[in-house]
């Protein structure tokens, strides 16, 4: 019994400074590391994101370890098996695969990647001021939005390739015209929501004018849906590149996405698969990873999920 | 008195992520028969947990659930969960904060009470009907049968309440547990929800467990108080000995820093200091003893047992202050 | 009295729901607020106590109505005045929780106000003029770099008090400012309010709905119901003698944490629910709850007038 143990002495008064004051136990963490804590949990998502580090690296650095250059034709050694040579074959004009392949690679990335940046800044801007100024500005954008969205995109990008030269400035162009309309709708969701909380009412108490009050409240709260839109964003792009291009749309000989590859190789898949099977792989791992990714970036990011 | 439930050394704990919430830590209460009892505290303190783990509806995990909770002389954290389906409802009945999410948006009001009769006391559904009507008007709801048919969304925010008044108690329950019931009201709704309630108790003789905050409601319509700090209770009594000869700092505490419509505006209002502890890292003694006018060296590492107060059964209280060797305080404040 | 600080007059804000109906949250108050002084709005939800509040620091346009600071209509000034206006008239907020942007540390959301108004000359000075009113609101000056989440409701509600500190304001409206916090808590963020108000000469207008908090801290309080003002008096002299019944309701329905008081004392329970403001009832909009409604309330609206010196109540059958 811990009753023997005590002594009057312990009945003493404890001064201020004894008592232990108000301690804040657990560390300082800002909401895009507690963000980052839980991706890390999520194996699925890592692995994800290894793998895209991982093809981003050798899509970069590819063709300087590459043995031969995409565009060098051998006719003397056309449509040959993966050698130690050729590390993935090489194609109907004897240009070497692997070469080929990390080029392609490369295109589809870039439009990706370049399709989702413009979606990112027309989209936040037109939404951001869509959700903000609402009322009759937010009717006439949004009408213009619903417009866009209603004409089938396929045929847009289709007339546009035709008027302009196939090339992978034009695809951009192309898939961007109404690819933003989501993330603007997005991004006009979650300001909406966000511009009756009682932060966004403080700093208007302030003084604070509609773009401090845009790019330091709205935007950074609405960053986890956005981050998101992105991630999920770049896959359809190179999706959508890779179907022009089986289209024969894409990007002109000798410059290659893996789309084109596709499509050259289709022609004599049951005789020479490997042509197909490299570009094949490599964009159905990249797809993978960004849905994986994306999805994992979403449960980390998804305040619901906080506690 | 015929004790209806007894909870010996309840603990609850939750995984999180960069340790373990130690949200109730050994707690011991009894409910006697149509008993109002009020577990009051702060958010935070594990009242609430500790009333969902009466009912088992904390899952688990993430939920670590120890102890013993005897209910009519059965155990309930031995039950399973077909078992428990057939004690909630018609054994315990409970009332939520918030009306608005707690009833299902899709059935009628009826249908919601009906579901319970026919399931737990194998009704026909004209008796059931017959039952719910009734029961809506013991909650004084006007217009009961045509309210029957109507959704919760047609209900204004009082009648949800009373609405779910009429679910919890349709079974006949020996047992309701009211967390925050009115806290998301108006006080002149406030006023209807407790008078509803304190008029059932009597009629139907059922015990009461009033979760609450506001020390207001617990004068009003408890016969028992069981104060909770911190995952722990630190005093329990009668309403009459809690209100009016408050042992424990934190009763204390609490009573003072409440301005009442007949204080003088000069008086100041005396507020505790600081803020709850991390229940991450509870403090090994006294958990009040950060925020205690009276903490003594022994409060930093001894944790006060709940003890009878001038061996008085029915009223205790979990304070150093109370053992011999501790100096009388200079003056007793008044409450 | 001295010369009224904020004069609030006719002030009337209606919400254009579509479909022809229209939500008047607040319908024609007036009332004044001299310096120094705290004047308390009570009212069940619904009553438009909030929207008073953000309608009278022209977070909201009125819909007619005016409110002068200092003699000026707020509703007409543009460009610099504007800009000192929001200065002068600060808000603490109700849900600490909500009203600290969350991505920012506390040194900005603080160093925000300085910002705007350009306050603080250099990162140094600004970092100076946080920490001091982080100290100024009892909390520790070290945790300027966390963020929100990372403290507590009342400490949160001490960072938002900071914030509208920060322009060194002359009024600030506390909508709800301790209704979110716990018992214990809520005491000290009302002494840090009232000492405050000492140090500072500042001048409150405080919403709530929380009775005893009202009278402890009020000089005067209005009562409102449905966007309108039903009584307004001396804080002692409204709580002492109620002269509208909804008062009287009010008051009677507050429990009062003492078994002797509650086993004694006669209520009165309000039958009914708070009619819609979007639809309100004609004549005295009390009258469908009222225990003491005739005919003529069903017709004839009542007035606000002065019952007693200081003390106005909109009832025909007011008694003092």
């Amino acid at each position: 019994m811990k009753e023997q143990t005590l002594t009057p002495s312990d009945f003493e008064k404890l001064s201020q400074d004894e008592k232990q004051g108000e301690i804040v136990v657990r560390e300082s963490i800002s909401a895009w590391k507690d963000a980052w804590l839980r991706l890390k949990t999520n194996r699925m998502a890592m692995i994800s994101l290894w793998i895209l580090a991982f093809i981003i690296l050798v899509t970069i650095f590819g063709q300087l370890i590459a043995t031969h250059d995409y565009r060098t034709q051998d006719l003397q050694s056309t449509n040959m098996a993966p050698s130690s040579d050729h590390w993935f074959g090489t194609d109907s004009l004897g240009r070497d695969m692997f070469s080929r392949t990390w080029m392609g690679s490369g295109i589809s990335l870039q439009v990706g990647i370049y399709a989702a940046l413009v979606d990112l800044v027309v989209g936040v801007i037109m939404g951001g001021i869509m959700g903000y100024f609402g009322g009759k500005v937010d009717e006439v954008l949004n009408r213009f939005c619903e417009i866009l969205y209603s004409i089938p995109s396929l045929l847009v990008v289709i007339l546009l390739i035709v008027v302009m030269e196939p090339s992978m400035f034009t695809i951009i162009v192309a898939l961007s015209i109404t690819g933003w309309i989501n993330m603007a709708w997005i991004v006009r969701g979650q300001i909406m929501q966000l511009k009756n909380q009682e932060y966004v009412l403080a700093a208007r108490s302030l003084g604070a004018g509609p773009s401090r009050i845009l790019l330091k409240h709205l935007i950074p709260n609405a960053m986890g849906p956005i981050i998101v839109t992105i991630t999920m964003t770049v896959p359809n792009a190179i999706f959508a590149e890779a179907f022009l291009s089986f289209l024969g749309l894409g990007v002109q000989s000798p410059a290659a996405s893996l789309g084109t590859l596709i499509n050259d190789a289709i022609k004599a898949m049951t005789v020479y698969p490997w042509r197909m099977l490299f570009p094949a792989t490599l964009i159905s791992l990249t797809m993978l990873c960004f849905n994986i990714f994306g999805d994992g970036l979403r449960d980390a990011l998804d305040p619901k999920m906080k506690k | 008195m015929e004790r209806l439930l007894e909870v010996n050394d309840l603990r609850v704990n939750f995984k999180v992520r960069g340790g373990t919430v130690q949200a109730v830590r050994g707690v011991n209460f009894h409910i006697n028969k149509g008993e109002a009892v009020a577990i009051v505290g702060e958010s935070g303190c594990g009242k609430s947990v500790t009333a969902q783990t009466l009912m088992r509806l904390i899952p688990s995990p993430p939920a670590m659930t120890s102890g013993s909770i005897m209910f009519k002389g059965q155990e309930i954290l031995s039950k399973t969960a077909k078992e428990m389906e057939n004690i909630r409802g018609k054994e315990m009945g409970m009332i939520f904060q918030d009306p608005m999410t707690s009833l299902n948006p899709t059935l009628t009001i009826g249908r919601q009470i009906t579901e319970g009769l026919i399931k737990h006391q194998n009704m026909s559904a004209s008796a059931a009907r017959a039952r719910a009507i009734e029961m809506l008007s013991l909650v004084g709801i006007p217009n009961p049968a045509a309210r029957f048919n109507q959704y919760p969304h047609e209900f204004s925010g009082g009648m949800r309440q009373r609405g779910m008044i009429a679910i919890a108690l349709a079974c006949n329950p020996s047992l309701l547990i009211a967390d925050e019931p009115t806290t998301a009201l108006d006080v002149t709704i406030q006023a209807q929800i407790l008078r509803v309630m304190k008029d059932l108790q009597e009629r139907m003789g059922t015990s009461i467990i009033l979760i609450t905050h506001d020390l207001g409601v617990v004068a009003d319509i408890c016969d028992r108080v069981i104060v909770m700090y911190a995952g722990k209770v630190v005093e329990s009594g009668t309403k009459w000995e809690i209100f009016k000869n408050p042992k424990h700092p934190y009763t204390k505490g609490l009573l003072r820093s409440v301005p009442r419509l007949d204080q003088r505006k000069d008086e100041p209002l005396i507020p505790i200091f600081g803020t709850p502890p991390d229940l991450i890292k509870p403090p090994a003694g006294c958990s009040f003893c950060a925020r205690c006018d009276e903490a003594m060296r022994v409060c930093i590492d001894n944790d006060p047992e709940l003890l009878p107060v001038d061996g008085n059964e029915s009223h205790t209280s979990a304070c150093w202050m109370a053992h011999p060797y501790a100096k009388p305080a200079k003056q007793e404040v008044s409450v | 009295m001295s010369e009224p600080l904020v004069k609030v007059n006719n002030l009337r804000k209606f919400f254009n729901l579509g479909g022809g109906n229209i939500l008047k949250a607040v319908n024609e108050i007036d009332f004044s607020i001299a310096k120094g002084e705290t004047v308390g709005v009570v009212g069940e939800s619904g009553c438009g106590k909030s929207t008073a509040g953000r309608t009278i620091l022209r977070l909201y346009e009125p819909t007619s109505g005016s409110v002068t600071f200092n003699g000026e209509d707020i509703y007409k000034l543009k460009g610099a005045k504007l800009k000192q206006m929001r200065r002068d008239m600060q808000m603490i907020f109700q849900d600490p929780y909500a009203s600290l942007n969350p991505r920012m540390t506390i040194t900005d959301v603080i160093g925000e106000a300085l910002d705007i108004h350009g306050l603080a000359a250099s990162r140094a000075e600004r970092k100076r003029r946080v920490e001091d009113l982080l100290d100024l609101v009892g909390l520790n000056p070290d945790h300027a770099t966390r963020y929100p989440h990372e403290f507590s409701g009342g400490q949160r509600q001490r960072i938002g008090i900071a914030r509208a500190l920060a322009v060194d304001p002359k009024f600030i409206i506390a909508d709800e400012p301790i209704s979110a916090l716990d018992v214990s808590i809520q005491a000290q963020v009302v002494n840090l309010m009232q000492d405050l108000q000492r140090k500072m000469g500042l001048t409150y207008l405080f919403i709530a709905h929380d009775l005893s908090m009202v009278k402890h801290i009020s000089d005067r309080v209005a009562v409102m119901y449905l966007g309108k003002i039903v009584e307004l008096a001396e804080s002692s002299e409204l709580y002492g003698s109620p002269a509208h019944p909804y008062t009287r309701a009010l008051l009677s329905a507050n429990p009062i944490p003492d078994p002797e008081i509650e086993a004694t004392r006669e209520r009165i329970v309000l039958t009914g629910d708070l009619p819609s403001p979007i639809n309100p009832p004609s004549g005295c909009q009390f009258h469908t709850r009222c225990p003491m409604a005739t005919d003529k309330c069903k017709t004839v609206e009542p007035k606000l007038v002065e019952v007693k010196k200081g003390h106005y109540a909109s009832c025909h059958y007011a008694s003092v």
